[in-house]
């Protein structure tokens, strides 16, 4: 009896440590992730299966990562950054070929990404060189900061995986960002990326990724090529209307008329089925989440938890702007999942081990927590 | 001591990192707002125009063609049919490693190497939505093989198609005509909706006069298709209407006769029934095969048949333009009798030519002696060219064309046929427009027999004889008897058109037929030979058109002349005299005179078609036909009488 309310007990402990409301809009977002998955993967038992066997995982992660106290974290950077960033050499060297890129290491019947592991690896990373420094940060400081962010998003960069580097880097920039970085040399920061475009748009892409920044000025360029994907999720998108087709009734994808449906570009299907209005319904969960994750950044404990927890608030947003951008038609596609909706293991363990984090890092003022 | 410096930066630290954080969250705000913008305008702006995209996408109308008329002659023979064939057809745009595939197939099913060769040929030709023929005649057995393998040659398929195939080859093919695959010219014409489907449309002859009738409505089928162009469901259905039958006023029987009868030759036979329009056999020959042009002709073919000297891609009934000679000269008599150049009763001198008051030229009779004082009775029978010279040059050119042309010599008679050539009623006007020269009185002379600038075709010539035979009442030739819409009805005959008819008066009319009769019926008529041991009485007129100009004070001397310079021959006729049943013409190129070829081959026609039929198989009566002809010809040889004009 006292054994078994001791089990009790602890698991109270464990559970104790996350955000009721958080983890409520959590689940309704992905109650509708896994609507829409059915009928982007047409209605394919199989796939929802290992659907929710990733989901199974990802909330074991989530739980996990609200374990972990901010001391700890913070002495695991350092690990997790560098043992990233062997990783990520590794996989330039001897990574198995995946989508046309490098991005891949096996491990037996396993394969993961490590640029994965450096979207949380560099923004603890960051944070933790911050923690023990004077904010608002000097400029040397920064300038560490920055080659910090620099080398993994260079070396996934390479491989090529556009979507990850960006997701990296801008992890990595929020910390600075939230450190305290003075708005002039942010500014300046700016202008000098905006004049460096046309550079990096000549020498700095593959060719495939010039074509598809040309393919977003003008998709019927190539109506059957690069811009097919586009013009087909406008098509669907724009043909929900306000109400939308209804649930499985989204012909667009249901023709098989959109690649990617089930993956980067679910948003289309989404918009398809269920309208402008479902749309808006989606979009006010997402920035229910962002602003609860941003709140909890703030009740942070430490700076650590505050500038980690706001960084990985504000990725999880550019995971969002950049999906429902590109699939929208407004962003060249990079390919950037539509946060916990998109099927796909890696990311959604990755996001859901983020909001554990996020959970985890705030500050308990009244005895189990506020949850 | 740096935890000194926490502690004391603390409470700065945390109002910075909200400041920023509020900052962040407005940032979000907007930029979301932005999105949100986008979708606005694509879910409600735009959505009217990407649901129409969207539809265009997945929605794909397929049109069934229709099955195209029959056409039969007046007896419901068949003279155009359809066959149905099961054909294997690959869409290139679906089908993946073609030259895989055919592999694997070949082992299925039996494809030669000339089929795949063939095959590939037409897929550099045809769009890659455009299903191609792999192998055609496809058996029960071989369409099951197939079925059950279906699923591993996606882009292949079994499709029915049908065939025109005319089962007579070449008989009546320049009235008939045939199909051929469209071309882009052909789509400027056709609606487009229509025939989407089609593969096939009526290029010549009947099969591209009545083109819409035996086309019929193309049905569609609206079907859902996903993004592999595989069909899902269908959405709209509408069934295509066949094409209407036709049954053509031909009587097949005589019009393989008279095609047998000019076998060998280059002519044209029109015969008509003058009491409607109907035309019962119409025969240009040499002929050509209709089912050639069906899948395409071969360059080789093509070639043969358009370079061949005797053209007999030319349909000479309908487009022949033919000095008419002497077998207008009933038509000439009426004219003369109506204006009051002649009378029955009066006699013109004929000292064997005809000298224009104050001129010296001589219109030269064919008969050099002279047929003396002569009667238009006579002038008729005996073809007297110094009558007619004399006829049209009192008349004057004006006054003679205007009445001819009441005929209808130099206008198209408007038969159902697509182009049909009016031939040339020569006028003054005319030929200072086309000449530009002025009309003299010798043209006049010229034109009195049928010769210098008149031309007409062999149809036109039928059609005036008809319109002598009905006494004035013309009625418009025609080929379409009757219209079958649906297997189902009966058949709905096609209305005759009546014409304006000529009028003159009833013992003129008489006097004229009387002369007719003579020419074959009569001691002297020019004919005699070919009215001999007639059941029937008929009328008729020879005639002999000049081909070569003869120099003044030359004779004429076939011997001596190549074949392709001789006289064409030329005859018409009508029968039974009492109620005339059918008007024909016959003309024979280069045939030589009037009475010697065309002639004979009228009175078969006229026998065939008037006398009761022994009850025979069709091949016995061709053989029959053919001894008879022989018979004939020895029988107009060894006659020495000819008509000739110059």
């Amino acid at each position: 009896m006292y054994e078994s309310l001791g089990i009790f007990r602890h698991i109270w402990e464990v559970l104790s440590k996350l955000d009721l409301v958080l983890l409520i809009s959590l689940i309704i977002l992905l109650t509708l992730g896994g609507i829409t998955l059915h009928s982007a993967s047409g209605e394919n038992a199989a796939m929802m299966q290992r659907h929710f066997i990733h989901l199974a995982i990802a909330t074991v992660a989530m739980v996990i990562s609200a374990q972990l106290p901010s001391h700890i974290l913070t002495q695991w950077s350092v690990w997790a950054y560098s043992g990233g960033i062997i990783l990520l050499v590794l996989v330039l060297f001897q990574g198995s070929m995946g989508g046309g890129a490098q991005r891949w290491l096996e491990f037996g019947a396993f394969r993961f990404q490590p640029s994965e592991i450096m979207k949380l690896a560099v923004p603890m990373m960051v944070a933790s060189y911050f923690s023990n420094k004077t904010l608002p940060p000097k400029f040397l400081h920064i300038l560490v900061a920055a080659v910090l962010v620099l080398i993994p998003m260079l070396l996934i960069a390479r491989q090529p995986d556009l979507g990850t580097a960006l997701l990296v880097g801008s992890a990595g920039f929020f910390v600075i960002y939230f450190a305290g970085i003075a708005w002039k040399w942010l500014i300046a920061m700016f202008i000098s990326l905006a004049a460096a475009a046309p550079l990096l748009f000549y020498f700095g892409m593959e060719a495939y990724q010039r074509q598809r920044v040309l393919t977003l000025l003008d998709p019927g360029s190539d109506k059957l090529g690069s811009g097919y994907q586009i013009i087909q999720s406008t098509i669907a998108i724009g043909s929900g209307g306000v109400y939308g087709k209804g649930w499985l009734n989204g012909d667009q994808s249901r023709l098989d008329f959109l690649p990617e449906r089930h993956t980067d570009f679910i948003f289309a299907i989404f918009g398809e089925e269920f309208g402008l209005l479902g749309n808006l319904i989606l979009l006010s969960i997402y920035i229910f989440i962002i602003w609860r994750g941003l709140y909890l950044a703030t009740c942070g404990i430490d700076t650590f938890s505050r500038l980690l927890g706001g960084s990985l608030s504000l990725t999880f947003f550019v995971y969002l702007l950049v999906n429902t951008g590109m699939v929208s038609g407004i962003l060249p596609v990079v390919g950037v999942p539509l946060p916990l909706i998109s099927y796909g293991g890696t990311s959604m363990v990755t996001l859901m081990a983020a909001f554990g984090l996020l959970m985890g890092l705030k500050k308990r003022k009244i005895g189990y927590g506020n949850a | 001591m740096s935890e000194t410096r926490i502690l004391k930066d603390e409470k700065e630290e945390y109002h910075l990192f909200r400041s920023r954080a509020v900052v962040a969250g407005l940032a979000v705000l907007f930029l979301l707002s932005v999105i949100g913008v986008r979708l606005f305008y694509l879910q409600i702006s735009n959505h009217e125009n990407l649901t129409q995209l969207a539809q265009e996408n997945y929605q794909k109308r397929i049109p069934i063609p229709p099955v195209r008329g029959q056409i039969y002659d007046r007896n419901g023979i068949v003279l155009a049919d359809n066959k149905i064939e099961y054909v294997l057809e690959v869409v290139r745009n679906i089908a993946k490693d073609m030259d895989e595939n055919i592999a694997l197939l070949q082992q299925l099913i039996p494809i030669s190497q000339k089929e795949v060769s063939k095959f590939k040929q037409q897929l550099r030709v045809n769009s890659r939505f455009q299903p191609v023929i792999l192998r055609s005649a496809l058996t029960e057995e071989e369409i099951a093989i197939f079925s059950v393998n279906r699923y591993r040659f996606p882009g292949f398929a079994v499709n029915i198609r049908t065939e025109r195939v005319y089962p007579l080859g070449s008989v009546a093919s320049h009235v008939i005509g045939y199909v051929g695959r469209i071309d882009t010219r052909d789509l400027e014409r056709l609606g487009k909706n229509e025939y989407k489907g089609s593969t096939h449309v009526g290029k010549t002859g009947i099969e591209r006069f009545y083109e819409e009738r035996l086309h019929g409505k193309a049905g569609f089928k609206k079907v859902e298709m996903d993004a592999h162009s595989e069909p899902q469901r269908t959405l709209a259905e509408e069934s295509p209407i066949s094409g209407e039958d036709l049954f053509l006023s031909l009587d097949l029987e005589l019009q393989i006769k008279a095609e047998q009868l000019l076998e060998g030759k280059r002519g044209a036979i029109v015969a008509m029934d003058p009491r409607n329009g109907e035309i019962l056999a119409m025969a240009s020959v040499p002929m050509f095969d209709s089912n050639l042009f069906v899948n395409g002709i071969s360059y080789k073919n093509y070639n043969a048949l358009r370079d061949d000297m005797d053209r007999p891609l030319f349909n000479r009934a309908l487009q022949g333009a033919y000095p008419p000679g002497s077998t207008i000269k009933p038509m000439a008599a009426l004219a003369g009798l109506d204006a009051g150049v002649v009378t029955n009763k009066r006699s013109v001198k004929g000292r064997g030519f005809f000298q224009i008051p104050g001129t010296r030229r001589h219109y030269r009779c064919w008969k050099k002696t002279g047929h003396g004082h002569i009667s238009l009775n006579r002038a008729i029978y005996q073809s007297c060219d110094v009558y007619f010279y004399d006829l049209a040059y009192r008349m004057g050119i004006d006054r003679y064309s205007k009445a001819m042309r009441k005929f209808g010599f130099g206008s198209k008679t408007g038969i159902d046929l697509p182009h049909e050539r009016s031939g040339l009623m020569p006028t003054p006007e005319w030929k200072l427009k086309r000449h530009k020269t002025n009309w003299y009185p010798g043209d006049t002379v010229n034109v009195g027999i049928g010769q210098g600038y008149w031309t007409a075709s062999p149809l036109q010539l039928a059609h005036a004889t008809a319109t002598v035979a009905m006494r004035g009442r013309r009625m418009m030739p025609h080929v379409l008897k009757a219209v079958r819409v649906s297997r189902n009805l009966p058949e709905k005959p096609v209305r005759p058109i009546a014409l304006p008819s000529v009028s003159v008066k009833d013992r003129q009319w008489d006097a004229v037929v009387q002369g007719m009769v003579n020419v074959v019926h009569g001691p002297m008529g020019t004919a005699r030979g070919s009215g001999a041991g007639a059941k029937y009485r008929f009328a008729g007129k020879t005639g002999t058109a000049q081909v070569f100009g003869i120099a003044q004070n030359k004779t004429y001397n076939a011997a001596k002349l190549a074949k392709r310079l001789h006289d064409h021959s030329l005859f018409v006729a009508f029968a039974p005299l009492e109620k005339p049943k059918i008007a024909l013409s016959v003309i024979v190129e280069n045939g030589g005179g009037g009475s010697a070829v065309a002639a004979p081959i009228a009175r078969q026609l006229l026998d065939s078609y008037l006398l009761p039929k022994p009850k025979v198989e069709p091949e016995t009566i061709q053989v029959d036909g053919d001894d008879k002809l022989k018979k004939e010809k020895q029988a107009s040889d060894n006659s020495t009488l000819s008509d000739g004009n110059a």
